[in-house]
């Protein structure tokens, strides 16, 4: 029987009903049908939807995509592959991406965010690189909301389990809470990897009659249909969806990593390609599509778990720690010596063919036979109809009230579930692992050595939700400046970023209104700082019953430090030290932690970003580091200057003598505003004159803001902090919270 | 000092502790694969830590009965040096070379965190470099590190001054609060009847480079080349 005519007996049963679970549109069906010829066999039906599907076709957002800056002397490889890569020169490169897990982890927690890790993992060690480094940003509902202990705990030991056994650090992150969130939490998980430069591999198969070798774990019924949950809001029955969330095995994952680069090093593979979402299926058409060939696949050679798995269930199973690979015809034998050395599965399920066709058989029939390029490059692409949101009005600090006092302010802040200690997250990652973590979480960015040299990667992770909420434009551009900040305050220079854009339902003109401002906010900040995105995900439809969450486009960022350039912590490390802020001060309390906490709402605009301080500003830091000017040195960011001072304080154990706020703005405002492009260093008095000098060459404001010593923030008008109490503010709130069902 | 570093799979501060090893001793040491059944001479051997075989079991119970722990344990009995960090702590009592069991943390949490350590004997070939009752800092990274063993087996370790190193405070008290995971008396790591296997939860390999943040751990490797040349 042939292909077209098994396909045409199968394709009898497609319904409407069955072409709607699919999530197809009626207009993509017939797109569906002619691209295929004739009418579609559920498994081909199957097929179709998950590489139609949003999460995997990236069909409302490609056309936006496209505007965000990928090059720069530093890419070795931007979008389209599994994860970035750009060099760190001598010959050595960083891989990394990050990705979302949204929405199985809000359904199982656990679960869902430890197969978050082990994905983006799998992304980076399929380019042939050695993890060294995780990281995640994490956005929760309110405190007070009934599920958000429960998500929390699980999210986070789901995270650590899969990290802390593959023995990779997980090194920082960030973590929001916000009402918003409720019913769609976000976990995004990014990963840094390490490669030698001329040993990258890539998804692109090219040549004919090559083994298509399928390994690592055995294929069950977990995950069917994942990507498209992720390409669909919730509702009511969501929870429902559990027996789509794919189950983790961390320790097969270790041998599969350790099995692959053992691989990598011989001269055998052609293509690799993880199988993440929508598994085999997406796995073969990118590799095949992409290598410009055809392949065949024979489903009974596929190692399975379950028994009776037909060939719909295999095609869009999610099992994890699966891997595709072309290999060498003549590498058979070696790529299966180190893969049973491991104990891993290994089994040749196809070759590649010079149809351009995706051919699956199973059980002597032809179960599938679609022309590559209908699943892959013709799938849909809309250009979706958008409004913008009207730019909120600036807030008059005047109008904000002031605090009794500045210090009990601060005291309240510092506590709050926005800016207290995350301590408790991070102490259940093992962020010490591979001996190569120089600085741990806690400071601006997490540093880690370049294994075996003087060289060190800052990693950090950062969005500002609400700033977004407010002003998707300004908000993005934030999201890449503070990311630009963070890295810039350890001393490092920033090389690329890669994106997480979470956002709602892209069919609502205001969401993608969200998104495509999102979009050219981001675009305008990665070019004027030179901070291109080397890769990325799209996460939609992260709404329930019609409420989504705030635009929340993520960025994690890396850069370098060089060989035996300094490095900078913000912990205040000797009494006698001067605290200088560097940034100019406009007092902008609109979207600010302070204002929250005094009027328990956030409005107007958020503080403007002004990139070309911003890149001056860096620059300036991370120059003053270099020339060890400074001693320690901090960003400012959520919860303004006082906040800032407080965390250096904080971490060195160490008091400051703080000047009286200037009388050109409210204190509360100079305290606690957020402006952006600023930064405190800590530095000897005798550097003090270098400083002004450079940042005058620089265009950046100066002012002395303090001196440290002692063991309590002090302020004149204001009964002294004593640092004990400040800390037990800051350290408490989290533990308590988690502890206290 | 020759040293083997045995590999599980799963372990994976099997290079942590190599690197640490190699800095003491200018060379690397050996890296052994579970299913072999033969370790170049040696003069130490080393579990790493990490998650053998997923510890999907009890922890470190399946490498426990790997190919070469019957190898392991004929040459721990014979006198060679076993030391196992973490994992291998677990993979050593699992093998019955060391008395007790890691049980989970009674926070039931993954606790990742230096800890200080106080040193409760330095005339073991892996303490000679520390003062008597020192203070060290070691990063703990574990969820089944809590020290049990039943009373008799306390005592017997207790009076045969068989505790390697108590979690304290920083200044030595050995106390509940310093006790990160509801060990019994504190015990961090414990020695055989001969002194010449060790076991510990905390990890000296990771903090045996000054720009890690501290070298207390350097200290044990430098004890070790000393005693065993």
């Amino acid at each position: 029987m042939s292909g077209a005519a098994r396909a045409a007996k199968g394709a009898q049963g497609i319904t409407e009903a069955i072409i709607a679970e699919h999530g197809l549109s009626p207009e993509e069906y017939k797109l569906l049908l002619e691209g295929l010829g004739r009418e579609p066999s559920l498994t081909e039906l199957g097929i179709f939807s998950v590489m139609w599907s949003e999460h995997c076709s990236y069909k409302s957002s490609k056309v936006w995509l496209k505007k965000l800056p990928t090059t720069g002397p530093q890419v070795i490889q931007g979008p389209g592959e599994n994860a970035g890569v750009v060099s760190l020169g001598d010959g050595q490169a960083a891989v990394f991406k990050m990705e979302s897990h949204n929405h199985p982890s809000y359904i199982e927690p656990y679960q869902g965010a430890a197969t978050g890790v082990g994905g983006i993992m799998r992304d980076v060690f399929t380019m042939g690189a050695r993890p060294i480094a995780n990281m995640n940003a994490l956005r929760f509902g309110a405190p007070d909301h009934p599920k958000t202990r429960h998500l929390v705990a699980g999210v986070v030991s789901g995270i650590g389990d899969y990290g802390n056994c593959m023995g990779v650090p997980t090194v920082g992150g960030e973590t929001n809470f916000d009402a918003r969130y409720n019913d769609n939490i976000l976990v995004n998980a990014m990963c840094v990897g390490l490669v030698d430069a001329n040993r990258i591999f890539k998804s692109a198969a090219r040549g004919v009659g090559l083994p298509v070798v399928y390994v690592g774990s055995k294929t069950g019924r977990d995950g069917i249909h994942g990507a498209t949950m992720a390409s669909a809001e919730f509702d009511e029955a969501s929870e429902e969806k559990r027996p789509t969330v794919q189950v983790g095995d961390p320790f097969t994952e270790k041998l599969l990593l350790e099995a692959c680069l053992e691989l990598m090093a011989e001269d055998a593979i052609v293509a690799i390609q993880d199988m993440g979402a929508a598994g085999l299926t997406s796995s073969s058409v990118e590799m095949a599509d992409k290598g410009g060939v055809g392949i065949e696949l024979e489903l009974d050679r596929v190692p399975t778990r379950e028994e009776g798995m037909t060939a719909y269930e295999m095609m869009l199973s999610e099992s994890q720690e699966r891997m595709l690979m072309v290999i060498k015809p003549e590498a058979e034998r070696t790529a299966e010596r180190v893969f049973k050395k491991w104990g891993l599965d290994f089994a040749v399920i196809g070759y590649t063919t010079d149809t351009g066709r995706l051919v699956v058989r199973h059980r002597g029939m032809v179960e599938a036979d679609i022309p590559l390029g209908a699943l892959a490059h013709q799938a849909p692409v809309y250009e979706r109809p958008w409004t913008a949101k009207p730019a909120p009005a600036a807030v008059d600090p005047r109008e904000v009230p002031a605090p009794n006092s500045v210090f009990q302010a601060l005291q309240a802040l510092i506590a709050c579930p926005a800016l207290c200690s995350r301590r408790w997250i991070w102490e259940q990652y093992d962020h010490m692992v591979m001996a190569d973590t120089v600085q741990r979480p806690g400071g601006d960015a997490a540093v880690v050595r370049v294994h075996g040299t003087g060289k060190s990667l800052a990693i950090s992770c950062d969005v500002t939700p609400r700033y977004c909420a407010a002003d998707p434009r300004e908000g993005a551009k934030q999201a890449v400046a503070e990311c630009f900040r963070n890295l810039s305050a350890v001393g490092a220079d920033p090389l690329a970023i890669t994106d997480c854009m979470n956002f709602g339902n892209p069919e609502r003109p205001e969401i993608m209104g969200e998104f495509a401002e999102a979009v050219e906010g981001m675009a305008d900040a990665c070019s004027v700082l030179a901070f291109p995105v080397v890769s990325g995900n799209v996460s939609l439809y992260n709404e329930t019953n019609g409420v989504a969450i705030p635009p929340t486009p993520a960025v994690g960022g890396v850069g370098l430090i060089p060989d035996g350039a300094p490095m900078a912590r913000l912990a205040l490390p000797r009494d006698g030290d001067i605290l200088l802020l560097l940034g100019a001060e406009a007092g902008h309390l609109g979207q600010s932690l302070y204002q929250e906490m005094m009027t328990g709402r956030t409005e107007g605009a958020p503080p403007p970003v002004d990139l070309v301080q911003e890149k001056a500003a860096g620059e300036l830091v991370r120059d003053l580091i270099r020339l060890g000017a400074v001693s320690a040195v901090h960003d400012v960011s959520d919860g303004g200057l006082l906040v800032a001072i407080a965390e250096m304080a904080l971490a060195g154990g160490r008091g400051v003598g703080l000047e009286p706020a200037p009388d050109n703005l409210p204190a509360h405002a100079i305290w606690f505003g957020e402006d952006q492009a600023r930064y405190v260093v800590a530095a000897a008095p005798d550097k003090a004159d270098a400083i002004h000098k450079a940042a005058a060459l620089a265009k950046v404001p100066v002012r002395l803001i303090g001196r440290v010593g002692g063991d309590a923030l002090t302020l004149p008008g204001e009964a002294p902090l004593p640092l004990a109490a400040l800390k037990a503010a800051h350290e408490d709130w989290l533990p308590h919270f988690m502890s206290h069902g | 000092m020759r040293a083997s570093v045995i590999v599980f799979p799963g372990s994976n501060c099997d290079r942590d502790a190599a690197v640490a090893l190699e800095a003491a001793t200018g060379r690397p040491p050996a890296m052994v694969w579970h299913g072999d059944s033969v370790i170049p001479q040696s003069d130490l051997i080393v579990l790493p830590g990490g998650f053998s075989y997923g510890d999907y079991l009890r922890s470190g119970a399946m490498a426990a009965h790997s190919p070469v722990m019957r190898e392991v344990a004929a040459r721990a009995r014979a006198g060679t040096p076993v030391l196992g960090i973490c994992n291998g702590f677990q993979v050593l009592t699992e093998a019955g070379l060391l008395p007790g069991v890691l049980m989970r943390n009674s926070t039931l949490k993954f606790i990742c965190k230096d800890v200080y350590l106080r040193v409760e004997r330095n005339d073991s070939i892996y303490t000679r470099h520390y003062e008597q009752g020192a203070v060290v800092r070691f990063p703990i990274a574990h969820k089944d590190g809590s020290y049990f063993a039943d009373e008799e087996t306390l005592a017997r370790l207790e009076g045969e001054g068989l505790v390697a190193f108590r979690y304290s405070g920083p200044q030595g008290e050995i106390t509940d609060e310093a006790n990160p995971n509801g060990s019994r008396n504190n015990i961090a790591g414990v020695y055989n009847e001969t002194g010449t296997v060790l076991g510990l939860m905390p990890h000296p390999e990771r903090l045996a480079d000054a720009t890690l943040g501290g070298t207390d751990g350097a200290k044990m490797f430098a004890s070790l080349v000393e005693a065993l040349h």
